[in-house]
Formats: C-alpha cells, structure tokens, sequence
C-alpha cells in the first residue's frame, strides 16, 4: 500500500510538474466538418543540416499523429533553378516545409531560397525572437516580430560590371511592394494583438528608394490608429537591438533591415526593407538565444514556406552534419507555426509545449545551446513530452 | 612585410551579425562596405555600453552620427553635442586621437586618464550610460580629474 501511494504519489508530482508549462486548455477550436483530413505540405530536407532537421519534424509529426504527410523532393543549393516539379507541388499544396538551400558565395549562381520566393511571390518573411526558459540570455523579455519584405531591395540580383573594377549593384524598390509589405505588418499586428509596428530604414542616406518605403508604411499606419506607429534608422536600430531589445515589437522592413521598437513595450513588429531585415532577423536571432530556436515563415497571397527563422550561416557546417548534432529547435517551432497556418491550433500547441518543456527542462539541448545532445536525442525528449 | 602571419577569414552579414551578438570575442579587425559598416559599428558601439564610448578615426568625428531626431535641443561642444543625451564622451574621445595624431601624447594621455576616471568613479555619469548628469557636469567632472 505504501509503495503504490509513494509511486501514485510520484506519478502525480511527475504530472503536475509536466504541466506547468503551457497546455493550459483554453476554449475549444470548432472546425468544419472535413477539416481534420489530412493536408499535404511539400518538403524539402535541402543542403547540410536541411535534411537532419526535416527529419526531425517528420518524426514528432508521426509521433503526434497530425493530419499531414509530406510528399518529398530533393532541391539543392548547386542546381541552376528550383525543379518545376518541385514548384508544382507547392502550389498544389499551398504550403512547404524546407531546410535550407546552400548559397555559393559570389560566382553569379543567384540563391536558389531567393528564387523559391520570387517564382511564389512569397513577397513577406516573418521571424519571431523571443526568449524561451531555460535558455538564458543576456536579455530578458524579448519578443520581436520582423517582418521583411523578401522579393525587391537589395536582393533585386541586379549587378553588373560598368568597367573592370567598378561594379553597380541596383536596389529597386518600389511603392506596390512597400504597400503590401506594410500591410502585411500591420494586419499581423492587428490579428496578434501587437502594440507597435516600427519601420526600420536608411532614408537618411537613401532617400528616394527608403522615403518611398517610409511613405508607403505611413499610409497604412493611418488605418490602424489603435497600433502605435515609429521610424527608426538601421544603424541606432542595430544599436537598440543589443542594448535594449525589450523595447521593440513588431518591425517591418525593407528587405535589408526590420526593425522597430515601442518605447516601454514589450512586444514589437518591426517592418524592414529586405537587407536590413535579414541583418535585423539574425541581431534578433543572436541576441533571443540563437539561430537555432527561432521559428520563421515566408507567406504570399498563396503560397507559404516555412523554415528556419535566421540563417544557419548559410547551412550550419559539416561538423555539425557529421556529428548529428544539430539543433531541431528552430525548424520545429516553425512547423508549430505551419500547423496553426493549416488551422491545426491544438496540434501546433502540443508541439511548441513539448518543445519549450524540453529547453526548460535543460537536460536535452544541442551544443549550440551549451549541451551535448544529438538531433536525435532533442526529438526523442520532444516526443516523450508530448500531451 | 608580415604576409602569412595575419588570418585572414570572410563571413556572410548575417551570420557576422548574429555571431557578434552571441560571442564579439570571435572578432579582431573587421573590414566591410559602407552600408554594413555602418551598422556593424554602431552594433559594436551598442554592445559595449554606448556609442559615446566608442572612438572612430574619420578625421576625429564623433561617431554617433548627427542624430536629427534630438538636434537642437540645447547644443553642446559643437553641433554634434547634445545636451539632452550628453555625448560628451565620445567627442573628447576623439579629440585625445586627434592630439595624438599632432604628437602630443603627454595631453592626450592626461584626458583620456581623466575621462577613464570620472566613468570610474561613477559619479557623474551621463544619460547613455544610465546615469544622469549633464553634459556640462560631466564635462565639468573630467575637468577637475586632469
């Protein structure tokens, strides 16, 4: 009698200890009758760690029984272009999982994820840093959202050779882009119950092609006046960023950077031209604990990709390949995210739950976070903590 | 000529970024386009405490840029100060490169020890470096520290 109690005793200490994060049930999701047939997402494993992290989210998916199978195509970075086969099973699916796609440095080889998300139009990237606990931080309560326009800015691939020595790179921008870009944040901002959107530029220096962007962002501020609206330039941005992140929320930028901060506020958006967004996203990233956890997507009018939120500096590196040791955080958070996209809400919180109890728990975590585990081991300790 | 004995490495931005902010010990001479410079410095300058700390050799400029959104609000030195944020420091800074550039290294040293100290001492400091002095008391601190 005694033992049964001490282990019943146990049992429930084990639970109550289980559930003091998240899976607090809230009020029911009522879906269409239909919805729960299974959903097709393409998947592309993609170079380096691509294909260990893909794997990872294929088995929890299993592990958790979620209405969604993967049809698989190979993609990688040293193709001239994204297979058409590859193309036509997104748009069918409307929705792709990827690792990422290596980049060769200069050469004039155009980066096959920038392609992926022009021939989509997957015109908005959305990162999401924030603090997980138990992975400690030089700062506490950040959440940022960046949202970056991803198909004009600096990445437009405009560069040629004037004369031997001189070459002219092109940044386009253009006011239909920085619209929707702007909207796109806002809406975000509005559906999420996000207080601040701030714009990051350089309209200082360029002030044609970041006033264009910047008038864009104020128009559309004028139809949300319940979401506070701020500018702010890249290079104090940058600064802010590592100094006092807490103060930013949402941010929109160009493709470059996003940045955006509310004074005294927590959440921010930022919206950010394309370059500075990237640079903005991997700040965040850095600073919220590491490339390794923080989910991301790219969303169009009809197509989404999910994938790692910051680059791995480009594909992670062999190493990491080798020793299976990289870290699935990042890519599984994401796929949280694409579930709720395909409007699985109890799915995606199930896993994003087991995630985080795993990086509270400490025990399982890859060497970027400070421990030793394999890929492997992190997904068997999400997958024992599923509810 | 010293080739061979400098390492040299390239790295994308964004990786460069996200790796300063999670180890800027990793780094040692960074070279890079204007736009990225641009950013990179002031990143720099925001890790360790603020860009009033941190001294750029353009021609002894002061940094921080020209800050258009606190202009004009009681002006400092020249019309790079602010007295509102009391960037004091970076442009004293700059004026200790500057004399040292003239080869007058005994003064440049006693400012720069007089500065180090009044930071030290924690007395006076300015707004960027969570304090809340003036730039004129600050100034004035440095002062009695020669």
């Amino acid at each position: 009698m005694g033992g049964r109690s001490i282990a019943a005793g146990s049992m429930k200490l084990k639970g109550m200890v289980k559930h003091a994060i998240g899976s607090g049930r809230s009020v029911t999701y009522m879906p269409r009758p239909g919805d729960g047939a299974p959903r097709g997402v393409t998947l592309i494993p993609g170079d380096g760690i691509g294909p260990l992290v893909t794997r990872a989210v294929e088995q929890v998916m299993e592990a958790m029984h979620a209405p969604v199978y993967f049809e698989r195509y190979e993609v990688h970075g040293d193709m001239k272009r994204v297979p058409e086969e590859v193309l036509e099973s997104i748009r069918k699916n409307k929705v792709c999982l990827k690792g990422g796609l290596k980049t060769p440095v200069g050469g004039g080889v155009s980066s096959l994820n920038v392609q992926l998300r022009k021939e989509l139009d997957l015109y908005a990237s959305l990162v999401n840093c924030f603090n997980l606990p138990g992975l400690p931080t030089r700062h506490h309560n950040v959440d940022i959202v960046v949202i970056r326009e991803n198909t004009e800015g600096e990445y437009s691939g405009l560069e040629h050779e004037v004369v031997p020595g001189v070459v002219e790179s092109l940044k386009v921008m253009t006011k239909f882009c920085s619209e929707r870009i702007a909207k796109y944040a806002f809406e975000y901002a509005y559906l999420n119950n996000r207080k601040t959107v701030t714009a990051v530029h350089k309209a200082n220096i360029m002030k044609l092609a970041d006033g264009l962007f910047l008038e864009s962002c104020r128009q559309v501020a004028t139809k949300y006046p319940s979401i506070r609206y701020n500018e702010i330039i890249v290079d104090n941005c940058c600064m802010q960023l590592v100094s006092k992140p807490e103060r930013f929320d949402v941010m929109v930028t160009g493709n470059s950077l996003r940045f955006s901060f509310p004074p005294q506020n927590n959440d921010m958006n930022n919206v950010t031209p394309n370059l500075y967004g990237n640079l903005v996203a991997n700040t965040a990233a850095g600073i919220a604990g590491g490339t390794g956890v923080m989910p991301g997507g790219n969303v169009g009018g009809d197509h989404a990709v999910f994938e790692q939120g910051a680059s791995a500096g480009n594909v992670g590196n062999e190493k990491l390949v080798e020793q299976k040791e990289a870290n699935p955080v990042a890519l599984l958070l994401s796929s949280a995210m694409m579930l709720r996209h395909l409007r699985f809400p109890s799915f995606a919180d199930r896993l994003e739950t087991a995630v985080k109890r795993v990086i509270s728990e400490g025990k399982y975590m890859t060497k970027d976070l400070g421990g030793v585990s394999t890929t492997q081991e992190v997904v068997h300790a999400v997958i024992a903590n599923l509810d | 000529a010293v080739n061979g004995m400098i390492k040299y490495e390239e790295v994308v931005i964004d990786n460069c970024c996200m790796m300063f902010v999670k180890n800027p010990a990793l780094f040692d001479v960074l070279v890079m386009p204007n736009l990225y410079g641009d950013n990179i410095s002031d990143l720099c300058a925001g890790l360790v405490g603020a860009a009033t700390l941190v001294r750029g050799i353009a021609l002894a400029e002061a940094v921080y840029g020209s800050a258009p959104d606190i202009a004009g609000k009681n002006m400092g030195f020249e019309c790079l100060f602010h007295e509102k944020f009391g960037k004091s420091n970076c442009f004293t800074a700059e004026w200790c490169s500057m004399l040292r550039h003239l080869n007058l290294h005994d003064k440049a040293d006693l400012i720069q020890n007089a500065i180090l100290n009044t930071i030290a001492e924690g007395k006076y400091q300015t707004a960027d470096l969570g304090g809340k002095a003036k730039t004129i008391e600050f100034t004035n601190a440095i002062i009695d520290h020669l």
